[in-house]
């Protein structure tokens, strides 16, 4: 076929609106498949709040709750132990809970809890979302001689002292969060809901 | 024989499978010096070819769903004949596979195989590399165990250090849920049998086209077209086929004994391919007391865990692999092969090596304080090797290059 008389121009302008038309169309396709990663339906349906028996915990023990599939925290501290937090201030990489996102408001206090007593943390390390791990003992420990009980993280090393408020010179840089809860009653503690008796 | 010829001819005529099997093998020229590094080409290719036909035959017993997943790979190892075999060739594939690569890369650090006009087959190279590492990492993920759920754990969670909430919406669009769940097992098992093999292989292919549109490098470093004969051959060069494909074929025997060796003999590599607490089914509540990575990521963990800040470990491990890729741009040398580098690139090049190996033992052990304080300064070499490329290679004083390669038989 000949050359002569080719309309570029008229060819270039079918090509750039094709071109055009084409990268919308694509634009739109790629919604489907890049929203179909999303959670599910289902996966948002399975926040369902978890109620746990907190009696059993003696003063010092931890027990482990599930709730979304995650673990949860529930600590008894003893009296000594909450008296030991004030003076660990200044190890803290932020122990006056500066980031707001970290607890409900009623746990925004140096116990970050509704009850001076007992904490209820998430147990997803800050730093990379590996369970820290429980060591209650005011003992010298490997990863910290001067240690006065809280969480270790095996994973990467993070500290965190026993209201979850994370050590300098940790991996990790926010405190562990607190999870919305409440109090159904005097020993039953409801992870998902922040209002009492709601 | 005519017939044959006759037949050939007709399929020539309408596809060019002659042309193509001598500009890639009979009439491709090879240098003629070709030392030990360059079997793990070849080895590389022939451990793809491995990882798809094991890999093939494991999707056929194997359940994608966090119920039933690791039940499903005991049931491969117990119940299925030969079942043991095709998972250790799969999961010892994944180990040599990474070695042969290892060495691969070694290999044109040392000659210089990246430099001019190579670049684009470095950079397909990587990409295979990078690519390879997210196909082990997702294939990691598969049996469902203790390291499965929190390797993917920590590794997903890397992509939450970046800013402004995008990182962690990013973490739940990747995971497709609130936590590692079935989810995220399902289109890792999508990703890892289909989408990732087809890429990888095709990278593969535009390595290798582009690898012979301008030829293989070698030990010398020299340009082995500048001196033909009188057809056109070049004279320090030798035909793949049948030269290199038969002095391949001793490699890769030898390669498969020790491969065998481990995979009969040794198929959990003491701890480092099979780590033991994947043993254990995934427990979302509990993360294991040790955690690892599996051996071939231990250099880029050691350098995340180096360094005491969340967004700065993330940024120094991705900036790690990153530096790789502008190679080619950083080395300021004159020459090509470390043969005829002046002697700060040759210090360099070995303890870069050390650091790295080093840095890979460091990336599979416990964070002590010396242990912290050795992956400190193995990154620091790691970032100094290529980061004061440009300044070395080019005040240093080089030797001369020869004309002719030296020698190969």
């Amino acid at each position: 076929m000949s050359q002569d008389g080719v309309n570029k121009g008229r060819r270039t302008l079918l090509v750039g609106a094709t071109a055009a038309v084409g990268a919308v169309g694509a634009g739109f396709v790629a919604v489907p498949f890049v929203k179909s990663w999303n959670p599910s339906e289902k996966a948002k349906a399975a926040g369902a709040p978890a109620k746990v028996d907190v009696s059993k915990i003696e003063p010092g023990a931890m027990l482990t709750a599930e709730w979304r599939g995650k673990p949860v925290y529930i600590a008894r501290r003893t009296e000594e132990a909450l008296a030991t937090l004030p003076a660990l201030n200044d190890r803290l990489k932020d122990p006056e809970n500066s980031v707001k996102d970290q607890q409900p408001a009623y746990a925004d206090n140096i116990n970050r809890s509704r009850k001076p007593e007992l904490i209820v943390l998430l147990g997803v390390c800050t730093h990379l979302g590996c369970a820290p791990k429980y060591f209650a003992e005011v003992k010298p420990e490997p990863f910290d001689a001067d240690w006065k009980g809280g969480w270790f993280c095996p994973c990467h090393g993070s500290r965190f002292d026993l209201s979850g408020r994370v050590f300098n010179g940790s991996p990790a840089s926010t405190n562990l969060v607190v999870p919305p809860y409440s109090y159904e009653s005097e020993n039953v503690v409801i992870i998902g809901v922040d209002e009492e008796n709601a | 024989m005519s017939k044959l010829n006759a037949l050939m001819g007709w399929v020539d005529d309408r596809l060019p499978v002659t042309q193509t099997y001598e500009k890639h093998m009979s009439k491709y020229y090879a240098p003629k010096n070709f030392n030990f590094w360059y079997f793990f080409g070849v080895i590389s290719m022939l451990m793809l070819v491995n990882q798809i036909l094991s890999g093939i035959w494991l999707t056929m017993n194997f359940t994608p769903s966090s119920e039933a997943a690791f039940a499903s790979v005991e049931y491969i190892m117990r119940d299925v004949e030969w079942g043991w075999l095709i998972r250790y060739m799969h999961s010892t594939g994944a180990t040599f596979f990474f070695v042969a690569v290892y060495l691969h890369m070694m290999r044109a650090l040392l000659y210089g195989s990246y430099q001019k006009p190579r670049e684009l087959i470095w950079i397909f190279g990587m990409l295979i590399y990078l690519l390879l590492m997210a196909e082990a990492f997702m294939g990691y993920v598969l049996p469902w165990g203790q390291m499965s759920y929190w390797g993917a754990q920590v590794i997903i969670s890397l992509f939450g250090v970046i800013p402004f909430g995008i990182g962690d919406a990013l973490v739940e669009w990747v995971r497709g849920d609130f936590l590692i769940s079935g989810a995220t097992l399902n289109r890792f098992f999508a990703l890892h049998v289909i989408a990732l093999p087809l890429v990888i292989v095709a990278l593969v292919v535009m390595h290798l086209l582009a690898l012979h549109e301008v030829g293989s490098n070698n030990p010398d470093g020299v340009d082995i077209k500048k001196h033909k004969d009188e057809q056109g051959k070049p004279l320090d060069g030798v035909p793949f086929h049948p030269y290199y494909t038969v002095h391949d074929m001793v490699g890769i025997v030898v390669f498969l004994m020790v491969f065998c060796s481990v995979m009969f003999f040794m198929p959990e590599g003491g701890g480092f391919m099979l780590e033991y607490a994947n043993f254990e089914p995934a427990n979302g509540l509990k993360t294991p007391e040790h955690i690892a990575p599996v051996w071939y990521f231990g250099a880029f963990y050691a350098i995340l865990r180096a360094i005491p800040d969340k967004l700065m470990g993330v940024v120094a491990m991705g900036g790690a692999i990153a530096i790789l890729f502008v190679l080619p741009w950083l080395d300021k040398s004159p020459v090509r092969s470390w043969r005829y580098k002046g002697w700060i690139s040759k210090i360099f090049i070995v303890v870069f090596a050390i650091a790295f190996v080093l840095l890979t033992w460091l990336g599979t052990q416990p964070a002590t304080d010396l242990n912290t304080l050795l992956a400190r300064v193995s990154s620091v070499i790691y970032f100094g090797f290529f980061l004061l490329m440009p300044i070395y290679t080019k005040i240093e004083k080089t030797k001369p290059v020869p004309e002719r390669v030296t020698g190969g038989h």
